[in-house]
């Protein structure tokens, strides 16, 4: 595992990493136009929607990598340690525009299935009690 | 002095907006660059709010007007995207104080107001314009085109200046501590480099085409060819080295498909220009450069990054509004200088404007074709930021030297440069503009 950061939650995301510490993963969902969207953000950011009925919808876990890079120069100083590192764009299976970024936690560096399905994880930070979404292939 | 951004009006970000209303009323005629260097040594002289002010000096008289005759100022506030002053460093006072300062003393130093230049440049006794075109030189050179065309001023200084101090960039401030808050840390935790955006869209643009990233190399090594025929360049400056297949093709990854030479290098420089309505331009020193149009592209990722079909969307939906409002089609085009602030992106910009009917998967290919400046399809010859270092403003000074048959050893010469157009930065989002040897 990858020493990351630990996110202090704020307002707006307070319920996506509660959801996290709970084993779920939460997309943002706009009540007036069903769309999910993430990062979350005060307002809905489809054109012409703009609603701020929000809520916090749970999704399967289940997603496809889109594509990654390896990092090599990293300039968070608490991964250097670890680098060079996957880092793979993961769309989820409910809305293959929604985004997160994975490390891919047990796949080789550089030797990532560009498509694969992946099931989200959730991990401990170095630093609290706070948990973060990573994703691994299945 | 109250100098505020411009607003939402001044950009062209639809399309259907027709021709641009002042199409070939407005045109550049002086340039000016101050020095380049690595970093900022800590002394006044070599500050940015010195550097700004130098390639002023030279922007007005290579233009030939007086100073009083200017009327107008755009610029770019921010100096920097990621060499930022420490928060509780001490700030040098010495160097705040060789200048006359304003109420921020970092203005001057790390970043660049309109009042501190007019406090720091008597000679300009008539500016009544001041706006800020935010985030990029292509944002100012909008911003001033549309202000000199809608007469809001006639003779106008268009800025932008770079710093860059100690250490690494991006490094340090929030990326040294080991908590995030909670928005940023949902796309920041997983430590991407700035290229990574770009390195993604471009592994998954060789997927989809079947490419790679070797078939970059004649671009990155054609664009160090040109920075080193770019005397106010880094490069030329203080690093004459040509760039060889085998060194691309060697240089160690940042956020791999990206390597060394597809990141651009942090520099100090800033570049002035001086915008001018059509008539006025007669009466200036060197041959005008008219503005055919600009466009601008708002489009923002759907999610944590843009994908490769966001991108392609959206550069040629940005490649339709710059020829409608300049009333151009591709065919155009003597050459196109589109930004090239990672190297991977640029085919983006290329594919979209359909430069030389470039379609999307074909740019690669085009690559290894006659790209240089001699040849039928001169790509970058600005050289961009990988030929010159860190600025985003090469690109736009070459448009003006080309068509004023002023960029020397650059000089086009397979075909005749009579339009061109820069702009950016990213895909999504940036600022655009086209420029002609004549006005129609």
């Amino acid at each position: 595992m990858l020493a990351k950061q630990t996110p202090i939650p704020d307002e707006l995301t307070g319920p996506f990493y509660k959801a996290l510490n709970e084993g779920k993963l939460v997309v943002q969902s706009c009540n007036t136009c069903n769309k999910l969207q993430h990062p979350p953000a005060p307002v809905c950011k489809v054109e012409g929607c703009n609603s701020s009925d929000l809520t916090y919808r749970e999704v399967s876990g289940r997603g496809t990598i889109y594509n990654y890079g390896v990092v090599y120069d990293c300039p968070i100083r608490v991964l250097q340690e670890d680098q060079p590192f996957n880092v793979a764009v993961v769309t989820i299976e409910e809305d293959e525009e929604i985004q997160f970024y994975s490390h891919l936690p047990g796949t080789p560096v550089d030797d990532v299935p560009v498509g694969g399905a992946v099931q989200a994880v959730f991990e401990a930070t170095a630093g609290g009690d706070q948990k973060i979404i990573e994703w691994k292939v299945v | 002095m109250v100098t505020e951004n411009a607003p939402d009006s001044f950009y062209r970000t639809k399309l259907g907006l027709g021709v641009w209303e002042h199409r070939g009323k407005v045109a550049a005629t002086g340039v000016g660059h101050s020095p380049t260097a690595r970093r900022w040594d800590g002394k006044p002289e070599t500050s940015v709010g010195a550097f700004a002010i130098d390639s002023i000096r030279k922007a007005i008289a290579d233009s030939g007007i007086d100073p009083s005759e200017i009327d107008g100022l755009v610029l770019d506030a921010s100096t920097t995207t990621g060499a930022h002053w420490e928060e509780g460093a001490p700030i040098p006072m010495d160097v705040v104080n060789a200048w006359n300062p304003t109420d921020d003393p970092l203005d001057g130093i790390a970043k660049l107001s309109a009042e501190w230049i007019i406090k720091n440049m008597p000679e300009l006794t008539n500016v009544k314009f001041t706006m800020y075109g935010p985030g990029c030189m292509s944002r100012a050179l909008v911003v001033a085109a549309q202000a000199v065309g809608d007469g809001l001023t006639n003779n106008c200084i268009v800025l932008k200046g770079w710093h860059n101090l100690e250490g690494r960039y991006y490094q340090g401030g929030a990326n040294a501590l080991d908590t995030r808050p909670g928005t940023a840390a949902l796309s920041t935790l997983w430590g991407t480099p700035a290229s990574y955006g770009t390195a993604l869209q471009f592994a998954a643009y060789c997927t989809k085409y079947g490419k790679n990233h070797d078939m970059m190399a004649p671009f990155v090594v054609q664009e160090r060819a040109n920075g080193l025929n770019f005397p106010e360049g880094f490069w030329a400056q203080h690093r004459p080295e040509p760039l060889t297949i085998e060194d691309y093709l060697a240089a160690r990854w940042i956020a791999k498909p990206a390597n060394l030479y597809d990141n651009d290098i942090p520099i100090m420089s800033t570049a002035a220009y001086i915008f001018t309505t059509a008539e006025r331009a007669a009466d200036h020193k060197q041959k005008p450069v008219y503005i055919l149009g600009h466009a601008s592209s708002r489009t923002n990722a759907k999610s944590l990054t843009p994908s490769l079909q966001e991108v392609e969307d959206d550069t040629y939906f940005t490649g339709q509004k710059i020829y409608e409002g300049a009333g151009i089609g591709p065919d155009d085009l003597s050459f196109e200088n589109m930004y090239d602030g990672f190297t991977l992106f640029h085919q983006f910009h290329l594919e979209g404007l359909r430069y030389r009917g470039v379609q999307n998967g074909e740019a690669l290919d085009f690559y290894a074709t006659d790209i240089s400046n001699s040849g039928p399809n001169p790509t970058s010859p600005s050289g961009g930021n990988a030929g010159s270092g860190r600025t985003r403003f090469w690109m736009h000074t070459d448009c003006i030297q080309q068509i004023q048959g002023r960029a020397g050893a650059r000089q086009i010469t397979g075909v005749k440069p009579e339009v061109g157009v820069s702009g950016g930065p990213m895909p999504l989002g940036g600022d655009f503009i086209v420029w002609s040897a004549t006005p129609n």
